[in-house]
């Protein structure tokens, strides 16, 4: 097992950076109660301002105002990061979020698919990097050690033999220890994870809480760290918040980009793809537009996908400024490139029929897809049933003229002036479940030449009553 | 004009266009009736295009046209798929035309998304025909089952009212059921000129 650990340095300040166009203007972000704004992070620009962190508004304001700020939210921090597991999830089927702002990718199986790893290190960055992510990578044999070493390294890829030594230079207050006991260890002069496995155990174990050592086991790999493994939800659900309103459709391409963007990776991670999605633009005290989007085939290239819903977009009206995108894709049926052959008779993408009725069921209902089947009853309603096409029952052969289509419901005659051309045929049946049936058939012929199906009821004499077209 | 130039090699090179051009290529599927077999340019109904046929009223023959070429198909143990039909397809008298039901499908939907679904159906190739009942379809709708009847090489109907014959359609064939004098009337077929005389319709009740 090679456990790759993938660190966000600023995962915050990332995910605000990357929903703007100009990621170079100084950005702060901000946290804390209304009355005192506190910088929690800022972008180099800013820093570069003079502003640090811990200031409280009102002393950066007093510097420069020439910075835009955002919301910290912790929330949308939480939903990037387990964005970012779905967009590992399609490298690896060992994914953990078990550290904040970090993942954890077991790569060694997946060597066979993606290349050697200096080869898969630079698909992962590439493409963090077309996403918008700062990250730092660093491979070791176990888990915890990948995330202590990615504290102070990247692009470090360590095997077993050399894990002890590249860790004993770690230094104790990176090791990701408790705060106390970190501290504990400098003031004892202990610099160096290497410092602490000179130490008799015994000794740390009465001086430190025991969770010291067992942290110094887990990342010597002695003990093992049991991850959860990520697991990806079963709909794409993502939104982006614009930081002013907006009018026109040209200000919305940029988010929309990204989202469609997004959805790719999250859909090349399931290894689906997309038929249908919804565009939510939300506006001020006012219910959402909805954009519905739908595909004749699956697709999950962005660059398709976007030109179609600007295309669709490009169409829409809308009613009030937006304040923010949500793009919703809750169908997410199985991806199959389309298929070809190199000597194809029939050029189309031929699907099987099965999955021509999943994706019909899908859109129109469970109960919309059925087949025909007759059944050994005299009276027309009776006659026919909707099923599966599994078991057939020997029809028998009714005799008599029967008409090609049979109303839902029988109506009464509306027309006058009809012949009637054979009949009456009694159907006569059903006293004993309770649905009793007694009517003469009649074929009859309208004036415009309609050949139709009518009945009367056995002893009325009321009007007839249609009840199918000799079609 | 000195050269002398035989009538066939004129013929033969296709640049001349003749008024009744009789279509060598006859791949149609036969529509059971003899007549109008002769009468079509593709010798039955084309394939991998949309037929069209238009109807004055229900009850005037309009599925006993088709019967004999979905029972030819079914038996083949081809899908055929009915999109949102107006009516209750009365299992015995599909089932007397000699169709075989374990292959009829029937789509229960309507408005856009049946459109929808029949195209779904054409594209999908994995239909032998598909029979649907557009209501106020557009051109462009007509068009996109054409198209999509063309890429899925699949029989596509459309049932339409016969007001409709006035406006122009991407179909390959038109089919006009006259049945106050049960007559078939072709207004237009792709490969050739619709023929003027109508077929007896009523001659294979």
């Amino acid at each position: 097992m090679r456990w790759a650990c993938i660190l966000f340095p600023q995962l915050a300040l990332d995910a605000v950076l990357r929903a703007r166009a100009d990621a170079d203007a100084p950005l702060v972000l901000l946290s804390g109660s209304a009355q005192r704004r506190v910088l929690q992070t800022m972008n180099s620009a800013a820093r570069e301002l003079g502003l640090r962190s811990g200031q409280s508004l009102t002393a950066a304001h007093a510097i420069t105002h020439a910075f835009a700020t955002a919301e910290y939210d912790s929330a949308d921090i939480e939903r990037w990061h387990q964005f970012l597991a779905a967009w590992a999830y399609r490298f690896s089927s060992h994914v953990s979020v078990h550290y904040p702002r970090a993942l954890l990718v077991e790569v060694q199986s997946s060597y066979s698919l993606f290349g050697p790893w200096p080869r898969f290190e630079a698909l992962l960055r590439q493409e963090l990097t077309a996403l918008g992510f700062q990250h730092r990578i660093v491979v070791a044999p176990n888990a915890a050690a990948a995330r202590a070493l990615v504290n102070s390294h990247d692009g470090l890829a360590v095997n077993d033999e050399q894990l002890q030594k590249v860790l004993a230079q770690m230094p104790v207050d990176r090791l990701g220890l408790e705060r106390s006991a970190a501290t504990a260890f400098s003031r004892m002069g202990i610099r160096l994870f290497g410092h602490i496995l000179t130490l008799p155990r015994d000794s740390i174990a009465r001086r430190f809480s025991k969770e010291v050592l067992m942290h110094v086991d887990t990342l010597l790999g002695a003990r093992h760290l049991a991850l959860d493994c990520y697991a990806p939800p079963d709909f794409f659900d993502s939104r982006i918040e614009l930081n002013f309103e907006v009018e026109s459709h040209q200000a919305l391409l940029f988010p929309l980009r990204r989202l469609i963007a997004d959805l790719a990776a999250y859909l090349a991670g399931r290894d689906s793809g997309v038929q249908r999605f919804t565009l939510h633009m939300e506006h001020r005290g006012r219910n959402d537009t909805l954009l519905p989007i739908g595909l004749l085939s699956i697709e999950r290239e962005p660059s398709m996908l976007f030109e179609l819903t600007r295309g669709r977009l490009e169409q829409l009206q809308l009613p009030e400024p937006v304040l923010a995108l949500r793009l919703i894709a809750r169908d997410l049926p199985v991806f199959v490139p389309e298929y070809r052959e190199l000597f194809t008779e029939r050029p189309q993408q031929s699907l099987p029929w099965e999955q021509l009725r999943e994706r019909l069921r899908a859109r129109l209902g469970d109960n919309a897809v059925t087949g025909l089947q007759q059944q050994a009853d005299h009276r027309p309603e009776r006659a026919w049933q909707t099923g599966n096409q599994a078991g057939q029952a020997a029809a028998t052969r009714i005799q008599g003229l029967r008409p090609g289509w049979l109303l839902n419901e029988p109506v009464a005659m509306q027309f006058s002036g009809f012949q009637i051309l054979a009949g009456p045929e009694r159907i006569e049946s059903g006293w004993w479940d309770g649905g009793d049936v007694r009517r003469d058939y009649y074929l009859l012929e309208t004036q415009s030449g309609q050949l139709a199906w009518g009945y009367r009821r056995v002893g009325d004499t009321g009007p007839l009553v249609l009840h199918g077209w000799f079609a | 004009m000195g050269a002398i130039v035989a009538l066939d090699a004129l013929l033969d090179q296709r640049r001349i266009w003749k008024g009744r051009h009789i279509s060598t290529l006859r791949s149609g599927h036969p529509t059971g009736n003899a007549q109008l077999d002769a009468m079509l340019p593709s010798g039955g109904w084309p394939l991998a295009a949309l037929s069209e046929i238009l109807i004055q009223a229900e009850g005037t023959g309009e599925l006993r046209l088709l019967w004999p070429m979905l029972a030819r198909l079914t038996q083949a143990g081809e899908k055929v798929v009915l999109v949102a039909p107006p009516h209750v397809p009365f299992a015995p008298a599909w089932h007397a035309a000699g169709i075989d039901l374990r292959h009829l499908i029937i789509v229960n939907t309507q408005g856009t998304e049946a459109l929808w679904a029949a195209e779904q159906c054409l594209r999908s190739g994995c239909c032998g025909a598909v029979l649907c009942w557009p209501q106020r379809a557009n051109d462009r709708a007509m068009r996109r089952l054409q198209v999509a009847a063309e890429s899925g090489q699949t029989l596509a109907f459309a049932y339409r009212p016969a007001e409709e014959a006035v406006n122009p359609s991407p179909a390959a064939l038109r089919l006009l059921v006259e049945s106050a004098t049960n007559q078939l009337r072709v207004l237009k077929c792709r490969g050739g000129i619709a023929p003027v005389t109508p077929v007896p319709f009523a001659a294979w009740h």
